[in-house]
């Protein structure tokens, strides 16, 4: 289930305008993703552990979700020193490991790593409504914003209907196997599920005109603006030029 | 009931409905039905009778193939004349999860009058006021999703009253609800000073609630004195031993 272990708590970060947090996420994100040397790396690796220790998330859960990410990442690490060419650094049987190969690989992983971290840090540190008002207030398109808003809202609604039908085809003795019948079962059950899907929005958007809905939308959220999130802006702008000096300092 | 002031005009009037889904038969066959201020009415019917179809056209959320709907004394046809219909009438879904799209309560009781053009603030005082008033305190942060069935249901009803309608149409209240809830809603809906119509296949809870019952058959609604449906109390020896009425 979708639940949300970081969005509760009481940390600095916690503390911050989820406005000024989201802009940060964004700025810093594409600063991160658009460098490539190892000090301003370095840099952004460590700014991004200083993220995750002030907003005071349980390592193990934030190692975990890494975890999958790195998964991703691994492949990379495969990969890349074999085809990327360029010096070779060492022989293993028939297979050429190639310098450009792991400098690639190790730059992948730093800038996934880092950026993850630093969102980890600063946008599960609220809650999906929570986001979704920032998003808002920050002039995202409407549509996106209420799209993510009742995707949220939906999935663990068609999760439940999902389950009901494997229920249903598991009680009259379905289970699974190499067989046309079964491929056939699942094709119905995704149709089915596809159906469910697109009568439940149908009603909903019912339910929703019968209180007045006429496609616009208002948001309730009230975000305090106290001059920590000014404090915080600095820093994170400090943090990106720190970044940016290091990757284009005339060597 | 029946007589009543003649001054006195239906707040719902629909004549000669016509009804049916693409390529079905007749779901509606010319139907009557006048609805008078202060009026219970429950209806109680088969499944497939055209009782959601019925609510959902006087929403305007389906449009008859012929006939008059007439709302407060005005006849409304098109989206935009229903647009006025829904600020006055409330319609309470059979299955809260299509009526709770918000993530949490307060939002979604506040999308209602936030639709009807109240300020914030506004807004906000009175979804805490009918929260209130359904014995929902605190639960104004509460992720909707995560609701039980009852309480999913008493917001969606929060939802509706936010509104302040004049007429209440629910569509199978009681499903999925334990009998504390449906207490519950027994007393709301005795509290209540509004003109409701309600779908249920209850007949104890309709005895509790309505002071009509309607039933529909061929498309039709039937208001027949003899589908009244009633209670005799009686009492003889040895009553409180199981026995039978020959």
């Amino acid at each position: 289930m979708l639940d949300e272990p970081f969005a509760s708590g009481n940390s600095v970060i916690h503390r911050l305008d989820p406005r000024f947090r989201v802009m940060a996420a964004i700025v810093y994100s594409f600063v991160v993703a658009i460098v490539y040397r190892f000090p301003a790396l370095g840099l952004a690796l460590g700014a991004s552990l200083t993220m995750i220790g002030l907003a005071g998330l349980a390592p193990g859960r934030v190692f975990y979700r890494l975890l999958l990410v790195n998964g991703f990442v691994a492949l990379f690490w495969v990969i890349l020193p074999l085809t990327a060419g360029g010096e070779i650094v060492y022989q293993l049987g028939p297979l050429d490991i190639q310098k450009r190969g792991i400098v690639l690989a190790a730059q992948i992983t730093l800038k996934s790593n880092a950026i993850l971290m630093a969102l980890i840090a600063l946008t599960a540190t609220m809650s999906f409504a929570t986001l979704g008002h920032a998003m808002n207030q920050l002039k995202f398109p409407e549509k996106l914003v209420y799209l993510l808003l009742l995707t949220y809202r939906y999935i663990f609604v068609i999760e439940q209907e999902y389950k009901k039908i494997l229920r249903a085809i598991k009680i009259r003795g379905f289970s699974p196997g190499t067989s046309l019948h079964c491929y056939k079962t699942y094709a119905y059950v995704i149709g089915m599920l596809f159906v469910r899907a697109s009568a439940r929005a149908e009603r909903v958007y019912q339910a929703m005109r019968c209180r007045g809905f006429a496609g616009k939308f208002y948001s309730l959220a009230e975000f305090d603006s106290s001059r920590r999130n000014y404090v915080f802006t600095a820093l994170m702008t400090l943090t990106a030029a720190g970044i940016l000096y290091l990757e284009y300092l005339p060597k | 009931m029946n007589n009543r002031d003649p001054e006195n005009s239906p707040v719902i009037r629909l004549s000669d409905i016509c009804f049916s889904y693409p390529g079905g038969p007749e779901v509606l066959d010319h139907l009557h039905l006048n609805v008078y201020p202060g009026e219970r009415i429950g209806i109680l019917a088969p499944n497939g009778s055209g009782k959601t179809t019925l609510f959902h056209i006087i929403m305007g959320l389906l449009f008859p193939q012929a006939g008059t709907i007439e709302i407060f004394g005005e006849p409304v046809r098109t989206e935009k004349d229903f647009r006025d219909v829904r600020k006055n009438i409330g319609l309470l879904f059979q299955d809260a999860d299509d009526q709770l799209f918000s993530p949490t309560v307060l939002e979604d009781v506040a999308f209602g009058p936030l639709n009807m053009g109240k300020a914030k603030q506004e807004a906000l005082a009175i979804s805490r006021q009918t929260l209130s008033f359904l014995g929902l305190s605190g639960f104004e942060d509460r992720i909707t999703f995560k609701l039980s069935g009852g309480e999913k249901k008493l917001v969606s009803l929060a939802t509706v009253l936010a509104m302040s309608p004049r007429v209440l149409l629910l569509d199978e209240p009681l499903t999925g609800l334990d009998q504390d809830t449906q207490g519950k809603l027994v007393s709301i809906l005795s509290e209540i000073d509004l003109t409701y119509m309600m779908i249920s296949h209850d007949i104890d809870f309709l005895e509790a609630t309505a002071e009509k019952i309607y039933t529909m058959k061929d498309g039709k609604i039937m208001v027949d004195e003899g589908l009244y449906i009633h209670r005799h109390k009686h009492a003889h020896m040895l009553g409180n031993m199981p026995h039978r009425h020959e």
